[in-house]
């Protein structure tokens, strides 16, 4: 097993040059690697509902069909809901790319070790859900192609493995009505 | 018995509202109202795996501009208490149209603790609920709800009581010893 990707480049390469990508990220370090790419109003930070972050992507993505949704999140918070996996799939979204950083543990929590410590695989529940494209990155090559294919249509479930440790925190607004009002506002529909 | 027409009622406030994207848990109180929404190509229906999901689904349409709604069962609900924190934090809106079991000649015990907690649970949980008895209050309950929802932003749920929908039927006839 590799010693695995950093969480902060492997993140940064995938938004680099993509700044019409709408980003909904789970709570905890996928957030602060998402700031630490520095905020916008096109990133949505959950700070809390743990489970619900894909669900918020497919919300978006079938809301805003000609955008590329992507969402990036942990493999605690996917673990959470991995209902919405089979759920995203028969509905069929187009342009939702899901990004797990997958570093075997809960960061937040004091690095407990989660499920894929254990083996279990997120891409193949991914694929056994009927995602068409599912992918475990584990080297500059995998991240490189993953980058590209995100400029493609079609749906995409990805793991990336990085490193197990803490980066220093960058911590994004955390007001939910704020950041919704910001995102809604900028894609044109904020109401009075 | 007859076919109720307060599903098709409930569709149209539904379409009236603006509401694009139906999301659910199969339920057979539900179900005329899901046949509708599945044949609309104007409806974006989504089958959840369980309620939860459909809250978040919720907020992400309105982070994208667009309304939903969400069909359960009163079962469902104990499944969505910490996701409704979301559209909270988010002053987004959330309708949920609940039918309810467990109340009124339920035959199934395992109903009952869920279905007799579901209006404490969601008025904990800061969900403005309303509960229709009556097939005539419900369309009007239900565009009341959403106009509440989607203006106020706030999360509103409507019980369809199990009166209005009748026990559900497990035996044909006789009672059980």
């Amino acid at each position: 097993m590799s010693a695995g990707l950093d969480r902060r480049e492997a993140v940064a390469a995938l938004l680099a040059g993509r700044r019409d990508f709408l980003v909904v990220t789970g709570l905890g370090s996928a957030s602060y690697d998402v700031a630490a790419c520095g905020d916008r109003a096109e990133n949505f930070y959950l700070w809390g509902a743990m489970g619900g972050t894909a669900m918020v992507g497919l919300g978006l993505a079938l809301a805003q069909p000609e955008r590329r949704i992507m969402v990036v999140t942990g493999d605690g918070e996917m673990l959470m809901g991995l209902g919405a996996l089979a759920t995203i799939a028969v509905a069929g979204a187009r342009n939702l790319a899901i990004v797990v950083l997958d570093n075997w543990s809960y960061g937040e929590t004091g690095g407990q070790p989660s499920h894929t410590a254990h083996r279990v695989d997120l891409a193949a529940i991914a694929k056994g859900c009927g995602w068409e494209d599912t992918r475990t990155i584990v080297d500059a090559a995998g991240l490189d192609q993953l980058a590209r294919a995100l400029d493609r249509a079609g749906p995409i479930f990805a793991v990336i493995r990085i490193a197990p440790g803490e980066k220093p925190r960058v911590l994004p607004p955390r007001d939910g009505a704020f950041l919704t009002q910001r995102f809604r506002a900028k894609l044109g529909s904020a109401e009075p | 018995m007859n076919t109720p027409d307060w599903p098709d009622q409930i569709f149209d406030v539904l379409k009236r509202a603006g509401v694009r994207q139906i999301a659910y848990v199969p339920d057979a109180g539900h179900a005329r109202l899901i046949t509708r929404a599945h044949q609309d190509p104007s409806l974006q229906a989504v089958v959840l795996t369980t309620e939860e999901e459909g809250i978040a689904l919720a907020t992400g349409a309105w982070l994208g501009g667009v309304r939903a709604a969400l069909l359960m069962q009163s079962s469902g609900v104990g499944n969505c208490i910490n996701m409704l924190s979301l559209p909270a934090n988010c002053r987004a809106p959330l309708l949920m149209l609940v039918t309810m079991r467990g109340e009124w000649g339920e035959f199934n015990p395992w109903q009952v603790p869920m279905g007799q907690a579901t209006e404490a649970v969601l008025r904990a949980a800061d969900v403005i609920v309303h509960r229709a008895s009556t097939a005539g209050e419900v369309a009007p309950m239900v565009a009341a709800a959403a106009a509440l929802a989607y203006d106020s932003r706030v999360s509103v749920a409507v019980l369809l009581s199990q009166r209005l929908i009748g026990a559900k039927q497990f035996v044909t006839q006789g009672a059980a010893p």
